[in-house]
This record gives structure tokens, C-alpha cells and sequence, in this order.
């Protein structure tokens, strides 16, 4: 014991002996291994992190000006428009940092989706991220209420009359949400409330997504374990450099939506103040709802559409029994890698058929990336699993690190690396 | 795989339903070229307070700009002695006072532009049951923007023939439904400009309008001004964490 | 224990060196400035609003004000006292020798017309509203005002004469606009 206060010497280790930050922090941003290989979609669990930081602070700043109120909430956002000083800034941060959030967790997730991220031994952190994602949406939806526009509004009603789909029980539920007979002061007063506090849960289980990534450490481009020393460099200062050029690549992308085109992905009518008597002509939730809202109108009955809807988030949680193929990356699985973008450009048909009118060839379209969406989580996966023969694989990290190097041209996963 | 991602990006952008929506309408917006679009956009003072005047002599009779204040006319080049006067013009209801009455009193610099009408119900009743929108915001709260405004001011016609045309209602081909209840508000000479710009319907238009996108969004020209210094400064910054990245990465190789 | 050691920095030799290298100070340099301006602007937004700015100027009308009495107005969410002193009360504070005060300042200097004395009612103690605007009130052993907070004297001028008080109640720029009546701010 003597031995060791006459080692470690000096303010920060009297700390550490006693509170062992220093160390805590030096695990896990410092030495930290992390494998030598990530590409840049690596980046954007951290840009995630930061841009929940975001949202918080700006988020409190604003709640300290904005007044949950039916006859005020409108005004009171145009006060902090015009008058509070930087208030424009503040209130476009948020509102458009809402877009980017889901722009980046849409990526990390697709990331996640073609490395085989949410394979043994991360199940559990996959399933944390769904849990972030699900309580984002919550917390994004509660949000978009609080101008009390009339896209605030009608949003509000139609979301939350989702509910009564259910048979007998349905009615009740949705006249407990509202607080009263229809979306009015209570329903806002919650929702602020809640707007207000779920952050702080989603903080929560980051910390926790934080501790089950740490416990085996990221994957990586080659779905390979670390096998040796040499596969990983410590996360100071390769990575920490690289999180902030990605950071600041994404300020760029950030800034020029807020400076320069902040309504852009905005709804008009939400600057017209909310009228209980007129609904809009046309109205569709923020972009990043609208694959699950195309999902939602694809079905004729009412229920199963709801039930649907919220079949393709909670879907995610099984994601990692549904593909059990042994093999974690895309790059070397080339049947999943067929499928696995035909995916994504069916998320995007999705996005857009949310957006138009749900009739004529729309209603197809959305009914056949409906059936897509489903099948390739219920069926191609499986079928997957069982029947898809993989080239061989790289030994080794480093190994295929080295052949990349020889052979920039070929993607990962081609025949050359087969040994 | 990034440049995929990247495609998926700008087709999400491009496709991207912004301009679907409440203002849709099968003829072409009339496209202005309005010197506070794009990046280094700025107001033209002199057509905002032509276009003040506008509003104040022609719209402000139905409609109300309830978000600003008479102290925010200093933005478009008012003098406080100037504004003071604007305001003098407009009574508001205070109160109550000692005795416990309400009273009016002239407007001040701080109060909000006074509305045309008390409430919404006087508004419809005045105005065969349509309420006259608030237009401090109406810029902004439409799909099309300052474009649909001017496009609006200038779309009125002659009904066509075989037109279901209601009581009451104008034929204007960029209105949702092509019939609006407010006649055509604007004609040449319907104000006189002080600074001598000729009044023609067109620069009406122009004018009105360019005073509604100030009013829908006084806050344009410092966001891009500081945008860009806000944008050179990031840019700057992560071509040097290029290189710090680049520097720091040699010692893998 | 030693592998964990914090100031073992062995494991990556290069960085220590690059530390002091010039585009690596530059950068951090260059992102601590922007970090602060970015910091300084958001916390910019808990100050005054422009709206609260704008209402900082109230005119009071001085004739319904009789001798002797006084009427308390709102300025900037904060009580104005405004006494119209009798002749008596003027003497008293323009009487007073200036070096004797704890907070020196004559009472010409406090006014400007010696009728009307305007103060903010607020004792420079620690915040609380003074009593002696009322009839009845207890006016204090000079006169003028008394905290009952902590017990501070205040004379016909607001002057502070006795108690915990540090300075006198300060007086609010105004101007008088006519005869009768005053503009605070």
C-alpha cells in the first residue's frame, strides 16, 4: 500500500486511487483496442452520441422560452423566433437536429445491418439500439407536437387514434392519452413533459449500449474476431481523430441545412397555427416515419395495419435469431448482399410512397415493399442462413487488411482472398 | 459502399416530398428572382418599406401581422421617431386603470401590430364567413413561398366558361381549387410609393410580397450571413482535421 | 498495478511528439474558438429578450399624486416609489449634513424637481420592498422608508441612514416629459 502511494504521485491519481475515472476513461477512450480496419460508417455511433448532446442542450435553452400552453405554445415559439436573442438558431438547431438524428441512427443501423453487427456475442447491444430507436421515435413524435401547428396537431390526433384499432379496449386508451375527448391542453402538457424526460432515458441505455459494446468491442468491415494484439490499435489517437473529422464533416452537412435551407424537410402548414376545425389537405409525418407510415395505409384493415406498423420496428429485436448464418459481414456473404440493398432501396420506396396520396398505383407499391420489408427478415434470412455458401475467409484482420492493400481494386470478399 | 450510400442520399434529397402539400396546384409558380434567395441573400430595404406601405394601406384592412411589433419596423430602416408616429396611428385596448375601467391609448413602439378585427368570429361575419389569415407568417406557411404569394397576387382572371364558380368567390389559377373569397386586392396606383417608384401592379406585388418573406422571416439575413462565416470557419476546420487525421494515421503504416 | 499507470504514455510514443506539432495546436486552437463563440451564443439566449427590452420605458402621469403622498409603479417587474414631499420632508433631507452619511450623496443630487423624490423601492440589503408607501405603514425613524427584512432606515431622500443596508435606494433614469408627467427608462 506505502509502495504504491510513493508510485503514483500528483492530484489526478489521488482521485483515481480512491475514484478510478481516470483509469475508467483511459480504458475505455484511450487504450482501448479497437480493430485496425473500421471504415467511416465506424463513425457514426459517435456522431449519434454528439448529436444527442445536442438535442439535450439545445432542447433545455428552449424549454426555458417555450410555453406548453394551446392558447400560447404557437406564439410562444415565434417569440423565440424573433425575439430571444439567437433564438432562430437555437429553435432551427433543434428542430432540423431532430432530422439528422435520424439520419444518422438510419445509417448506423443499416451499418449494423450489413456487417452483421447484431451477431453473437452483441445480441444484446443490437437490442439496446432498438430500445434507443424506439424511445427516439416517442421522443421525436412528442416533439413535433409542441408548436402546435396544424401538422403538430392533426399529427398528434391521427398517431395517437392509431390506438383505437384495438378492439374493446382501444377507445379507452386513446382518451387516456389526450386527457380528455379530443387532442387538447393536457394531451400538449404531457407530451412537453415527456419531451422533456425521455432524453434523459435514452441516455440511460446508451450508457448501457456503451457497456455491452465494450464488453467484446466493435465489429468490424470483416465480421473476424480479434484474433491477436496485432489486429487492434487503441481507440487514442486513431480513433478519436477520425470521430472528429467525421464530425466535422457532418457540422458541415448540419449547418447548411440549418443556415440555409431550415424548413427544407418542414411541413408549411406547421406555421399555420393549429385549428381543431380543418384538418390540412394533405398531411404527412416528418420524413423519417414515413417507410412505417407507408406500412401503416398498405393495409385495408385498420388493426392489422397498426399491428403491422409496429411489427417493423419490434421485427429488429429478432433480428439476431432470424439470420443465424455464421458468416457476420455482407463482404462475404454475397446471395445476403444481393438482398441486403434491395432492402434498403425498398426502404427508400417505402419513404416515398408515405409521402404521396394513398391511392391508385401508390397503394400497390406500398402493399408490394410491405411484403418485401417483411419477407426479408421472415423468410429470406432464414432461407439464408441455412442455404448460402460463403467464400473462404480472410485468417485474420491484419490478413485481410495486408490483401486489401495488394488489391485495392477488388472489394472485400471477392474470390481473392480465398487462401 | 459509401458511394451507394451517397446515391441513396441524393435521391432521398431530390425525391424528398417538401413542395407535395397544401398549396397544390397544376399551373407553374411565377418564379421570381428575389434578392434574398440563396446563400448571400439579403433584403432590399427600399422595396420592404414600399412594401409596408402596401400592407398598411391595402391588406392590413382585413389582414393582421399579429407576430410584429411596430419597434421591428427599425429592421427594414425606420427611425424610432418614424416608427413612434406609425404607431400613433393605431389604438389598443389597456387596462385596467385605477378606477377599473379599460381605456385606449395610442400604440407604442413595444405593443404588437394591432389586428383588423377583435376576434375571428367579427372577422367572418365581416367577411361573408372567411377568416382574412394572419400574414406575418404566411410566407412561410405556404408550399411555394414568396413565389406563391406573388404568383397569387397576380393569378387572378375571368372565370372560365363551364366554371362551377360559387357565390362570392374569384377565379385565381394558383389558389388550391382555383376559387378564393378575397377579391383581387391590388391595381395600379392603388398606393402611392414615396419614393417615386412607379406603382404598376406587378412591382405591387413584388414590394407586398417581399415584406411578407421579412415578416414570415426577419431573422434571413443575419442567419446567412452568419451561415457562411459559420460555414468557412467548419470548412476550414475539417480540412486541417484532414490532415491532423492523415498525420496521426502514418504511424499505422 | 503498473501497466494501468496514467503517465505511462510508452504504449504510443508518436503522439507526444506531435503534440506541440504546429497544424495539431492550430486545429485544436481553432475548434476551442469555435466550441467558445458556439457556447457563448446558445447561453446568449437566457439573456433579456428583445421584447423585455422593448417594455423598459413607463410613463407616469404625477397629478392625481397629493402632498404627502406616495404611488408605486411597475418598472422592469421591479416597484417604483414615487413621493410627492411635503415641504417639511424636503427640508429634512436637504438639511442633512452629506459628510454624516453612510452612503454619501446630497439630496439635489437625487432629484430633479425637490417635489417629487423617484426611487426604485427596492432595499439594497439583499432585495426586499421596503414599507412607507402606505398610510400607516412604518415609515421608519427618518421618515422616509424601513426593510423590514433586516431593519434598514431610509430618509426622505431614500437615503440609507440605518441598518444593514450598503447603499441608498437607487434612483432609476427618468426625465420629466411635461410638468406632470414622468418617463422611467
Amino acid at each position: 500500500m506505502k509502495d504504491n502511494k510513493t508510485e503514483k504521485k500528483g492530484f489526478t491519481n489521488w482521485i483515481d486511487e480512491r475514484l478510478p475515472i481516470f483509469t475508467f476513461i483511459n480504458h475505455n477512450l484511450r487504450d482501448y483496442p479497437t480493430p485496425k480496419n473500421l471504415n467511416y460508417f465506424w463513425n457514426f455511433g459517435s456522431l449519434a452520441g454528439i448529436t444527442l448532446v445536442i438535442m439535450i442542450v439545445t432542447g433545455i435553452l428552449l424549454a426555458m422560452q417555450y410555453t406548453a400552453n394551446t392558447e400560447i405554445a404557437f406564439d410562444s415559439v415565434e417569440r423565440i423566433m424573433r425575439d430571444v436573442n439567437n433564438g432562430w438558431l437555437l429553435r432551427y438547431i433543434h428542430m432540423n437536429g431532430a432530422s439528422m438524428f435520424f439520419i444518422i441512427v438510419y445509417i448506423h443501423i443499416f451499418r449494423g445491418l450489413y456487417y452483421g453487427s447484431y451477431k453473437y456475442p452483441r445480441e444484446i447491444l443490437w437490442m439496446l439500439g432498438v430500445v434507443i430507436l424506439l424511445l427516439m421515435m416517442a421522443t421525436a413524435f412528442m416533439g413535433y407536437v409542441l408548436p402546435w401547428g396544424q401538422m403538430s396537431f392533426w399529427g398528434a390526433t391521427v398517431i395517437t387514434n392509431l390506438f383505437s384499432a384495438f378492439p374493446i379496449i382501444g377507445d379507452y386508451i386513446v382518451t387516456f392519452l389526450w386527457g380528455g375527448f379530443s387532442v387538447d391542453n393536457p394531451t400538449l402538457s404531457r407530451f412537453f413533459v415527456l419531451h422533456y424526460l425521455l432524453p434523459f432515458a435514452i441516455v440511460g441505455v446508451v450508457a448501457l449500449h456503451l457497456v455491452a459494446l465494450h464488453q467484446f468491442g466493435s465489429n468490424n468491415p470483416t465480421g473476424l474476431d480479434v484474433k491477436s494484439e496485432g489486429d487492434t490499435i487503441p481507440f487514442h489517437p486513431y480513433y478519436t481523430v477520425k470521430d472528429y473529422l467525421g464530425l466535422g464533416v457532418y457540422l458541415i452537412v448540419f449547418a447548411g441545412l440549418v443556415f440555409f435551407a431550415p424548413n427544407f424537410l418542414g411541413h408549411p402548414d406547421n406555421y399555420i397555427p393549429a385549428n381543431p376545425l380543418q384538418t390540412p389537405a394533405h398531411i404527412v409525418p416528418e420524413w423519417y416515419f414515413l417507410p412505417f407510415y407507408a406500412i401503416l395505409r398498405a393495409v385495408p384493415d385498420k388493426l392489422l395495419g397498426v399491428l403491422l406498423m409496429f411489427a417493423a420496428v419490434l421485427i429488429l429485436f429478432f433480428l439476431p435469431w432470424l439470420d443465424r448464418h455464421r458468416v457476420r459481414s455482407a463482404n462475404f456473404r454475397p446471395f445476403y448482399r444481393q438482398f441486403y440493398w434491395l432492402f434498403i432501396i425498398n426502404c427508400f420506396v417505402l419513404g416515398w410512397v408515405g409521402a404521396m396520396p394513398a391511392e391508385g398505383i401508390y397503394v400497390l407499391i406500398s402493399r408490394v415493399a410491405t411484403l418485401y420489408y417483411f419477407g426479408f427478415f421472415l423468410i429470406i434470412m432464414p432461407l439464408l442462413s441455412k442455404f448460402e455458401n460463403t467464400p473462404a475467409l480472410p485468417s485474420s484482420i491484419s490478413a485481410a487488411v495486408i490483401s486489401e492493400k495488394f488489391d485495392s481494386k477488388e472489394p472485400a470478399g471477392s474470390e481473392t482472398y480465398v487462401k | 459502399m459509401l458511394n451507394k450510400i451517397l446515391y441513396l442520399f441524393l435521391f432521398l434529397i431530390f425525391t424528398h416530398p417538401h413542395n407535395a402539400g397544401s398549396a397544390s396546384s397544376d399551373v407553374d409558380l411565377i418564379e421570381q428572382n428575389w434578392p434574398f434567395n440563396g446563400i448571400f441573400g439579403r433584403f432590399d430595404k427600399a422595396s420592404l418599406q414600399r412594401g409596408f406601405k402596401v400592407y398598411s394601406e391595402v391588406c392590413a384592412a382585413c389582414h393582421g401581422i399579429r407576430h410584429i411589433s411596430y419597434r421591428d419596423l427599425g429592421d427594414i430602416g425606420y427611425s424610432a421617431d418614424e416608427i413612434k408616429a406609425i404607431a400613433g396611428e393605431y389604438e389598443v385596448i389597456d387596462g385596467p386603470n385605477d378606477e377599473g375601467d379599460m381605456f385606449t391609448r395610442d400604440a407604442k413602439m413595444s405593443d404588437k401590430f394591432v389586428e383588423p378585427y377583435e376576434n375571428e368570429k367579427i372577422a367572418r361575419l365581416a367577411n361573408n364567413g372567411v377568416y382574412p389569415p394572419d400574414l406575418s407568417l404566411i410566407v412561410k406557411a405556404r408550399a411555394g413561398g414568396a413565389d406563391y404569394i406573388y404568383s397569387l397576387l397576380n393569378g387572378y382572371k375571368d372565370f372560365p366558361e363551364n366554371f362551377e364558380a360559387s357565390e362570392g368567390m374569384y377565379y385565381n389559377e394558383y389558389y388550391p381549387g382555383k376559387q378564393i373569397a378575397m377579391p383581387s386586392p391590388i391595381m395600379d396606383e392603388i398606393v402611392e410609393f414615396d419614393d417615386g417608384t412607379e406603382a404598376t401592379h406587378l412591382q405591387i406585388a413584388r414590394d407586398v410580397t417581399s415584406f411578407l418573406a421579412w415578416t414570415a422571416e426577419p431573422e434571413l439575413e443575419v442567419r446567412k450571413s452568419l451561415g457562411v462565416k459559420t460555414l468557412f470557419f467548419l470548412i476550414l476546420l475539417t480540412i486541417m482535421l484532414l490532415g491532423v487525421k492523415r498525420k496521426v494515421w502514418k504511424n499505422l503504416d | 498495478m503498473s501497466e494501468k499507470d496514467l503517465k505511462d504514455k510508452d504504449t504510443i510514443p508518436s503522439v507526444d511528439e506531435e503534440k506541440r506539432d504546429f497544424l495539431f495546436v492550430t486545429t485544436a486552437g481553432l475548434a476551442v474558438a469555435g466550441g467558445a463563440v458556439t457556447v457563448f451564443s446558445m447561453v446568449d439566449t437566457m439573456n433579456p429578450a428583445k421584447d423585455v427590452l422593448a417594455l423598459s420605458t413607463t410613463e407616469v402621469d404625477l397629478s392625481p399624486i397629493e402632498e404627502g403622498q406616495s404611488l408605486t409603479v411597475m418598472w422592469r417587474g421591479k416597484p417604483i416609489f414615487i413621493r410627492h414631499r411635503s415641504e417639511g420632508e424636503i427640508s429634512d433631507a436637504s438639511n442633512v449634513s452629506v459628510g454624516e452619511l453612510k452612503h454619501m450623496a446630497s439630496d439635489e443630487s437625487r432629484v430633479k424637481n425637490p417635489k417629487w423624490l423617484v426611487v426604485v423601492g427596492v432595499c439594497t440589503h439583499l432585495g426586499c420592498v421596503p414599507l412607507g408607501q402606505k398610510i400607516g405603514d412604518n415609515k421608519g425613524e427618518f421618515g422616509g422608508w424601513f426593510c423590514p427584512c433586516h431593519g434598514s432606515h431610509y430618509d426622505t431622500s431614500g437615503r440609507i441612514r440605518k441598518g444593514p443596508a450598503p447603499l441608498n435606494l437607487e434612483v432609476p433614469p427618468y426625465e420629466f416629459v411635461t410638468d406632470d408627467i414622468i418617463k422611467i427608462g
